[in-house]
């Protein structure tokens, strides 16, 4: 496990770093599976882990880099996601429409006079290592360089839990000054200057992760500053025309850190775990089930937007009668009780000490309850 | 949620069904609801795909985009559902009676009292879901600001007649929802999960289905296996077997049947287009009339589970009575509609895209009225929503104990009886410093009383403070009597603030609203237009 992630600055390829990582990477490949290549973690992926931070069963499949939806499948509650082909197509011909004529309609919503003379360095190579390590080349020749440059889907390197995430932000550009600055281009249209709120709260959270990523190449490039501000791209109104928005990644920024801090928790996760645990989906369902059911859950409804286990871990939430299968926040108003059987005994006196305030409340509730519907059944 | 609500959700966690959060209808529901179930493409700005229409359960009309990309036909979809619609609307549009509105008169600025005409009913506008009340707001936020060739004979591509009325229209709805209580445009969702509690989380009775099957299990099943059926359940080519109530639609169904459907209906078209002689054209028309007939039909069979649905609920929504003040509500909205009404006949312009300042201060204002009217009405309507109230201390029940006749110390001495009851509940009354103030209804509206005192643990004392008539004696019936059984709450009855007045936005022009436009004029303006536009 990488214990410097945020700490220090390492721009090198993850896979090249052969110390410490070692025996852990070597667990974590057992649990998903010795012959599975590690899921690749994207910025979506690692933005997600912001919904559930306190889930250490994902915290765990993330970070051995387990294929959530193949496992998912497996348990026999396969995710709902898929995306359709329609969203795909216009996703991309928008994107290849705002970086038309090399990108100099993007480089005009960043305000930049003359976009025809930014340069746009060729950041391809063979391999995300390959592409990584051009992209960091790139990025720093253009800070030297104090010129308007626009990278086309660079790619960076993240480290997570001994895995390598590599991240392709839609575009980073560098200004003369040495800032740079994210792109995101989405096609969620922007209607007369304001686009869905939580459209816009998911691409910052995935904008958090690439400025995250950035930084730490710029903290070997002398005079480089990574903005927390990113660009946001979209149609304007019902139209194909691209109109930009700064928006603010600030606090994205500090929950995505703190988010991939804990995953240093995955060392002592995997440690924990009983001998034979593995999540190779091509196991048995009842090997896969006794090996997640071995890492604690926090399932709350939010999970169902944000995780391909969510079926799962909602049909055992009800198993076991959990309350907060029906919302977080009905957890809180029931004081220490956690299940549904313990707050109805509680609510109809069959258990529970009246003292508590929180059986107190309940009481009266179900006492109030029952009035106002006997009432109407008497008419 | 309050506790009451978890707990009915707790319960039917446990018994498998839902339960009552109502024991009476808090919406008013229209003997002739226009039922819409749209579809939206998946990515595209509000491309929309098809929509079932209609009045009839028994008979929707289907309207289907084939080639969602394509201007003309999304242009054709809107002018049929302009075509189903506006009749509609239109139908309750001359059918009115004389009401009197206050209004301030723009040469001495005097409230004075106007004759005006209030349109007799309104017509109501039903959709599934949440999204699919974003998505008529969306469908009339597009439409509005078009321009037809009548219009404007160079617009480059002019749209249908009816289009930007149908926009306005749909605006209008629109915002309407954002109003608390209002009634003209509802949603089965809302409208379901506000009568009853199921044993799932609030986001997942987003999902129609999923909400109906708690409340309405198919026979011999509970409804939390048919719920998890309804979101779940897919067939042995992979597709859901209750598919979304729209507008997005299933990227499985997407992927594997709709869009080879229509690349299919995009070469006949191009076949037919390059036919050579008429026999060949005959039979290429044949095969873009069935291409474009599968389209349908797939569409059909991925609306008409949601088109069931929505009027299934609005089965059993009716079922329950209707709450005496949602009635008063749907006054309100009968207001909003003979003024939008009125705006369109005026010649006024589409609605602007953002409210001025002044505006968007109003309407944050008026729904801050029009929520607390709601809790209020809502709770007096219906003991269930009352006893929510009891239980945080904003209402109790109580027995009168005792009555003892006073007066104020004033010249003219008014009635001030002290009325000293028993209650079970516990009211926040605080120790009788502050001046509590209470209410009761009283011949159809209401009366307050301040506290007193606490005599005992669950006795106290209030003083009337009104509705006793003009004479020094109270009027009979007016001083509660002892053994009465009465229902105080510690929210006034009635909302300060127009009580029967229409909102600002919903004043027209020529009866001195508000202009809606603020300045430069471009609030006005058609959209840009590009050859790859979207609606
Ligand atoms: S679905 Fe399960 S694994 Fe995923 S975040 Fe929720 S509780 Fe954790």
């Amino acid at each position: 496990m990488n214990a410097s992630l945020g700490s220090g600055p390492d721009p090198t390829p993850p896979t090249a770093r052969a110390d410490a990582g070692v025996p852990v990477r070597q667990r974590l490949a057992e649990l998903r599976g010795p012959t599975r290549p590690p899921h690749p973690l994207d910025a979506r992926a690692l933005a997600a882990l912001a919904a559930n931070p306190g889930c250490e069963r994902r915290t765990l499949l993330d970070g051995a880099g387990v294929d959530k939806a193949a496992l998912a499948a497996a348990l026999g509650s396969p995710a709902p996601y898929g995306q359709s082909q329609f969203a795909f197509m216009r996703g991309n011909a928008f994107e290849a429409r705002v970086k038309s004529d090399g990108g100099t309609e993007l480089l005009r919503l960043l305000g930049v006079a003359d976009p025809e003379a930014a340069l746009t360095p060729d950041v391809s190579a063979a391999g995300p290592e390959g592409r990584t390590a051009r992209t960091a080349l790139a990025l720093r020749e253009a800070t030297t360089a104090k010129a308007w440059t626009l990278l086309d889907h660079p790619m960076l390197a993240l480290e997570v839990a001994g895995t390598p995430a590599y991240l392709e932000p839609d575009a980073v550009v560098v200004h003369p000054d040495g800032h740079w600055t994210v792109v995101e281009i989405k096609s969620f249209p922007m209607l007369d200057g304001s686009a869905d709120p939580a459209k816009v709260g998911a691409a910052a959270r995935q904008a958090a992760v690439y400025v995250l990523a950035l930084e730490r190449v710029a903290a070997r490039v002398p005079g480089a500053e990574v903005g927390h501000h990113v660009l946001l791209v979209c149609p304007k109104d019902f139209s194909n025309l691209p109109t930009g928005s700064v928006v603010d990644v600030r606090k994205q920024l500090s929950v995505t850190r703190r988010q991939l801090a804990r995953m240093r928790r995955v060392e002592e996760l995997a440690a924990a775990l009983p001998g034979g645990t593995s999540f190779d989906p091509s196991g048995s369902t009842e090997e896969l089930l006794a090996s997640v059911e071995a890492v604690g859950a926090a399932y709350a409804p939010e999970c169902l937007a944000a995780c391909e286990l969510a079926f799962h871990c909602r049909g055992r939430a009800r198993e076991a009668g959990a309350v907060e299968a029906l919302g977080r926040s009905v957890r809180g108003e029931l004081g220490g009780l956690s299940t549904v059987a313990e707050v109805l005994d509680a609510a109809h006196g069959r258990a529970g000490d009246p003292a508590d305030p929180a059986v107190a409340a309940l009481r009266r509730a179900a006492a109030l309850r029952a009035e106002a519907l006997a009432a109407r059944g008497g008419g | 949620m309050s506790l009451i609500n978890t707990l009915a959700r707790l319960e039917a966690t446990r018994s498998g069904h839902a339960q009552p959060l109502a024991t009476t209808r808090h919406r008013h529901l229209s003997d002739r609801p226009l039922v819409l179930v749209p579809l939206t493409t998946a990515g595209e700005a509000g491309a929309p795909l098809g929509a079932l229409v209609g009045t009839d359960r028994e008979a929707p009309r289907l309207l289907v985009v084939p080639q969602p990309r394509d201007r003309d036909l999304r242009f054709a979809f809107l002018a049929d559902l302009a075509e189903t619609v506006l009749p509609h609307l239109d139908s309750y549009a001359d059918d009115t009676e004389p009401a009197e509105r206050n209004e301030t008169d723009p040469e001495t600025g005097k409230r004075v009292k106007v004759e005006v005409e209030l349109c007799r009913d309104a017509p109501q506008l039903i959709v599934p879901s949440r999204s699919g009340i974003d998505y008529v707001r969306l469908l009339g936020r597009s439409m509005r600001f078009r321009r037809t060739a009548e219009q404007d004979p160079d617009a480059p591509y002019p749209a249908p007649p009816h289009i930007p009325l149908l926009g306005r229209w749909l605006t209008h709805y629109g915002e309407r929802v954002r109003t608390p209580g209002a009634a003209l445009l509802l949603c089965a969702t809302d409208l379901l999960s506000r009568h009853w509690a199921t044993g799932q989380s609030s986001l997942e009775d987003l999902h129609l289905g999923a909400l109906l099957a708690w409340i309405d299990p198919p026979e011999g099943e509970s409804g939390a296996e048919a719920a998890r059926r309804a979101e779940t359940g897919r067939d042995a080519r992979g597709q859901l077997l209750c598919p979304p109530a729209g507008p997005a639609t299933d990227p499985a169904f997407d992927n594997a049947l709709l869009a080879p459907a229509i690349d299919a209906y995009d070469l006949a078209r191009k076949n037919f287009a390059g036919a050579e002689d008429g026999g060949s054209a005959d039979a290429r028309l044949g095969e873009l009339a069935a291409a474009e007939r599968h389209v349908r039909d797939l569409l059909s069979a991925q609306l008409l589970p949601a088109w069931h649905a929505t009027w299934r609920a609005l089965d059993l929504v009716r079922a329950l009575p209707e709450g005496p003040r949602a009635a008063e509500r749907w006054t309100r909205d009968r207001w909003s509609y003979t003024g939008h009404r009125d705006r369109v006949r005026a010649g006024e312009p589409p609605q602007p895209r953002r409210d001025s300042a002044v505006g968007a201060a109003q309407k944050l204002a008026s729904r801050e009225t029009e929520q607390a009217r709601l809790e209020a009405q809502e709770a007096l309507d219906d003991p269930l929503v009352m006893a929510a109230r009891r239980l945080t201390g904003e209402a109790f029940t109580s027995e009168v104990t005792g009555v003892e006749p006073a007066w104020t110390e004033t010249k003219r001495p008014t009635p001030r009886p002290l009325v000293t009851v028993r209650t079970a509940d516990l009211p926040q009354l605080g120790g009788g410093d502050e001046q509590v103030k209470v209410y009761r209804s009283l011949d159809g509206g209401s009366q307050s009383a301040e506290f007193v005192r606490w005599e005992a643990a669950g006795v106290l004392t209030l003083r009337l403070l009104n509705a006793m008539g003009r004479a020094k004696d109270p009027a009979p019936g007016t001083v509660p009597e002892v053994g009465d059984r009465i229902c105080w709450t510690l929210f006034p009855h009635e909302q300060r603030g127009g009580a029967k007045l229409p909102d600002p936005e919903d004043t027209p022009w020529t009866h001195g609203g508000p202009p809606a436009v603020d300045g430069d004029d471009a609030h006005e303006r058609p959209d840009p237009i590009t050859p790859d536009d979207l609606l």
